[in-house]
């Protein structure tokens, strides 16, 4: 009872801090102070407080799209064992039915972004559906290598039976698979070098042109939802990296949260070093990931499953 | 009822199929009679036909048989196993729904003038062919069928003759179904071989005890069943006739009868007891390439109908990488991981049909309103009709297999048998199987991709083009058949259990073995629960929305235009621009041609841009293929010298070989 309250109470509250300190990272490299750490938390707040413009162009889809995204990204995360081995609502395949479940909202994204009939958001859209079924490969072969390497296609299992850390040969799969699972969740969560989240006219973002004529509670909706899909992709990294399988719930719950703050981190310290790909090299960024998850894989059957 | 009684009725519902038909075509002076004879009568004889095969699905059981009898043109055997009462029941859903929708559809309209009673006689002859194929239980029977099935099909293709590209359609699929059923020809004579029986028992003894026999007998029902589902590269007929037929028609080809491949493929594999790793690896292999390559070309494509027929390659090949996934169980002798592909491919068989049914359906009503089927024609569409917007969102989200509809369920069961069985190790684990979950992420990625398109660009934003007479949602019947079809992928998504009853007689038949299966269909409960709490979290979400607009100021306003001064429908994105990027980084695969006559000097007078994108099956693999075949054959042409007398020493030379071979043959066994 209590694994499932911290659970929902993590889920829910903590996932806007990851972009402040996103955020405050990128100021520091900056020589700036930057916006305190809970701004996400005073946008959502002041954008809940609005009422809304609708295009006209609009449709019931454009209303309903960011309600079935913050949904699907909540069922996903309620599929996702966060501190404890155990999610509130897993079970033996929940591994597919968690990727599945953020496709949906990717779809409903995609949808209510061509609602508006403006051009400007319809290239958004198309780049979001190349990426997005770019990456979706690599993902899943990052997700295989968990379930073979626990034998078992339950998050449960595969995050319960993962607490060995020890830098043997078939540690190193779990590194490469950890940096490509970093570079799916850079593309998966619009962040450089994929996408540039920072601004607003430029013809070359994906996931804010797609949003860019929703607002007030709409917006909301979208942006708790980007950082709760930002968070559970942190999450999954930092359990990929550091198993928590075996540990204490306090215990785990500090490796949790300091490690997806630690992945926040390293986001902002990315997107201060380097700038965004031109678009025709994110396919090969994305082909890069999944063949280094392959070889990742390649390797785990070659030393034989543990 | 059991599944005798079941069988008994299935007889009776396709000798009045064929009934119907004929009073269809006697009635054709009374387009209005016949049009109800036809489709109202197809309609109630899917609905018993359904019904019984429900009952012998629970019945469950051995084969029940009937007409065991002898007559002058040989054995007719029939008879209905689970895995043919599955079957029966995917066809029977399918085509009433058809028939159904086709009765609004050929409803008289400018549109259609031609005289729709020989379609009718056809459609109904085409199900009870289907269905009578099923129910087979010998090889000779079962052909005759897959030729009236063929051959049924060709004339309903042809619909719309006056065209020429229907009729190239039409040739190309009547040459299609004709070089595969050669195939079928050898594999039946090499299946009766051993005992010169062509009883299916037969067959099942000849396989279980050659090996030999039993590879070549895959081998060449891969080549010949491949052909008809569209196997890559034979799948090139595919986007050719289905796009030719009329939409109801459509439905049927796409959603049964290229699954009839697959019937006869499981009955195949029902006759070999033991089969070889490879058998699996092969089909793996085949669904992957199939599966990538059919949704890579329905990426740039921009007729709406060749899309949903691309689409139907790539779910071919989903349906492939299942039964590959249960084939590899099966030789492991891992019942999970068989019962999950086994299953998942059986329920990929239903699944979409139905929802290739909506989407073929829900495009058939664009084209009834509008007259064409490109994709860039349409905009805003969702406005004016409504129904069939939503219902194409639906059919849309399921295929692109989204949970909670029906192609997250069984692509979900072939992904856990994957998984499984790459896990599983020793001799009970294949590791190659852990190729399937890449390829059907990318696959998923992909459809997503297409049917976001597709949907977007047609229902959503600002009509591209101005139709007189406009748009108009469609008849009464063309919303209720789709929207049947919808719900029924959407109960199979929300309550998968509901179909486990439904699933597992046929799952055991093809696994061999009566066995436990809740260890592959335990977690589908957990699947039920995800699905409602997505929809409770969608509703919580919706409500809270609502109350925190209430009372607060809801304005509409025009789409922002980046403050450019008369922005225009025209310049909304269009199918080519949505999917160049993904064109360009699979180039490899659709050789994209573009032919730019840019806009030149100071005052422009016109520019043009073509781009479109080719199927590389047909370019490199095939068409070549074929030419060097007719070519190394072109000797056989001496023969033909167009003289009645040479063709006399022919026959003459024949005779006198058999004589001479027969001769010695008696003289060997004197």
């Amino acid at each position: 009872m209590l694994d499932i309250a911290i659970h929902l109470l993590v889920l829910f509250i903590y996932p806007p801090l990851l972009l402040g300190f996103i955020a405050k990272t990128k100021a520091a490299v900056a020589g700036r102070s930057g916006p305190p750490v809970l701004q996400p938390y005073y946008d959502l707040a002041k954008l809940l407080r609005k009422g809304a413009v609708y295009s006209r162009t609009t449709t019931w889809l454009f209303r309903a799209g960011p309600i079935a995204s913050l949904a699907a990204v909540i069922s996903a995360g309620l599929l996702l064992p966060l501190a404890s081995s155990t999610a509130p609502l897993g079970f033996a395949g929940d591994v597919i039915a968690f990727a599945y479940v953020l496709a949906v909202a990717r779809f409903f994204t995609m949808a209510a972004a061509l609602d508006v009939g403006s051009s400007f958001e319809a290239m958004g859209a198309s780049r979001e559906a190349t990426f997005g079924a770019l990456a979706e490969p690599a993902l899943f072969v990052v997700l295989a290598i968990l379930a073979v390497s626990a034998r078992s296609v339950g998050f449960s299992d595969i995050f319960g039976a993962h607490q060995f850390f020890s830098w043997d040969a078939t540690y190193a799969v779990f590194i490469v698979s950890a940096i490509a699972l970093f570079a799916v969740l850079l593309a998966e969560n619009s962040r450089v070098p994929v996408d540039d989240p920072a601004t607003h006219l430029e013809l070359t973002m994906i996931h804010e042109v797609m949003v860019l004529d929703h607002g007030g509670v709409d917006l909301a909706f979208i942006l708790y939802g980007a950082a709760m899909k930002l968070f559970l992709f942190a999450t999954l990294l930092v359990r990929l990296v550091f198993p928590m399988g075996g540990r204490g719930l306090g215990e785990s719950l500090l490796i949790l949260l300091g490690g997806t703050l630690t992945v926040a981190i390293a986001i902002g310290v990315v997107e201060s070093v380097m700038a965004r790909f031109r678009l025709v090299r994110v396919p090969q960024f994305l082909i890069g990931a999944f063949v280094l998850a392959a070889v990742g894989l390649a390797v785990l059957f070659h030393r034989g499953i543990p | 009822m059991t599944a005798a009684t079941a069988l008994t009725i299935v007889l009776f519902v396709l000798a009045a199929l064929v009934a119907f038909g004929l009073i269809a075509l006697a009635v054709a002076r009374r387009p209005g009679l016949s049009r109800g004879v036809g489709a109202i009568g197809a309609l109630i004889a899917c609905a018993v036909g359904a019904t019984a095969s429900v009952f012998a699905l629970i019945d469950g059981g051995k084969d029940a048989r009937a007409l065991d009898g002898i007559l002058p043109i040989g054995r007719i055997a029939v008879g209905i196993d689970p895995l043919s009462a599955f079957f029966l029941l995917a066809v029977f859903v399918v085509s009433g729904l058809a028939a159904l929708y086709a009765f609004g559809y050929f409803a008289p309209h400018r549109a259609h003038t031609q005289n729709t009673a020989p379609t009718f006689f056809f459609f109904n002859l085409l199900i009870a062919s289907i269905a009578g194929v099923v129910i087979a239980r010998n090889g000779v029977i079962f052909l005759v069928l897959w030729e009236i099935m063929s051959i049924a099909s060709y004339f309903l293709v042809v619909h719309d003759h006056e065209r020429p590209e229907v009729r190239r359609a039409g040739f190309v699929y009547l040459v299609a179904s004709h070089v595969g059923v050669v195939f079928l020809f050898v594999l039946f004579a090499l299946l009766a071989s051993p005992t010169g029986q062509f009883g299916f028992e037969a067959f099942h003894d000849a396989a279980t005890a050659n090996a030999g026999l039993a590879t070549g007998a895959f081998v060449l029902a891969l080549l010949g069943f491949g052909l008809k589902a569209g196997f890559w590269p034979g799948h090139l007929w595919l986007p050719e006739a289905h796009p030719a037929a009329p939409s109801p028609v459509s439905a049927v080809l796409s959603g049964v009868m290229i699954k009839m491949a697959f019937y006869g493929l499981f009955r195949i594999v029902t006759f070999i007891d033991k089969p070889a790793p490879a058998y699996g690896l092969a089909l793996l292999a085949i669904g992957i390439v199939t599966g990538v390559m059919g949704i890579v070309l329905a990426l740039g494509e921009r007729d709406l109908k060749r899309i949903l027929a691309y689409s139907s390659v790539e779910n071919v090949g989903v349906i492939a990488i299942g039964f590959g996934i249960g084939l590899i169980g099966k030789s492991h002798g891992n019942e999970t991981v068989a019962a999950l592909g086994f299953g998942g491919a059986l329920l990929h068989v239903v699944g979409h049909g139905l929802f290739k049914s909506v989407l073929f359906q829900a495009v058939g009503n664009l084209v009834h309103a509008s007259g064409t089927r490109a994709l860039d024609a349409f905009g805003g569409v969702a406005r004016r009709m409504p129904t069939t917007a939503a219902l194409f969102l639906v059919g849309a989200a399921a295929v692109s297999g989204l949970p909670p509809l029906a192609g997250f369920v069984s692509e979900w069961l072939i992904y856990v048998g994957a998984l499984k069985s790459t896990v599983a190790g020793g001799a009970a684990g294949e590791p190659w199987a852990i190729a399937a979950v890449p390829a059907l992420a990318l696959i998923g990625g992909l459809a997503l991709a297409v049917f976001a398109r597709v949907f977007g660009l047609v229902f959503l934003g600002e009509p591209r083009r101005a139709f007189d007479p406009p748009l108009h949602e469609a008849s009464r019947s063309m919303r209720l058949a789709p929207a049947l079809a919808a719900i029924l992928c959407v109960v199979i998504g929300v309550a998968p259990l509901a179909v486990v009853p439904l699933l597992s007689a046929p799952t055991q038949t093809l696994v061999g073995t009566s066995v436990d299966l809740s260890a592959a269909f335990g977690p589908l409960p957990s699947v039920m629960l995800i699905v409602a709490v997505l929809a409770g979290i969608a509703l919580a979400l919706a409500l809270l929305r609502r109350a925190l607009l209430r009372g607060r100021e809801v304005r509409t306003a025009p789409t922002w235009g980046c403050a450019y001064e008369s922005p225009s429908p025209r310049m909304q994105y269009t199918g080519t621009s949505f999917s160049a990027p993904l064109v360009e980084s699979m180039s490899l695969f659709v050789s994209p041609t573009r032919t730019t006559n840019g806009p030149t000097g100071y005052f422009p007078t016109s520019a043009t841009h073509h781009e479109s994108t080719h199927d590389i099956a047909a370019e490199r693999v095939v068409l070549p293929g074929i030419r060097a075949f007719v070519a190394g054959l072109s000797w056989i042409r001496r023969l033909q010298r167009g003289r009645l007398h040479l063709y006399v020493v022919y026959v003459f030379a024949v005779l006198v070989i058999l004589l001479i071979w027969q001769l010695a043959a008696l003289r060997g066994a004197a």
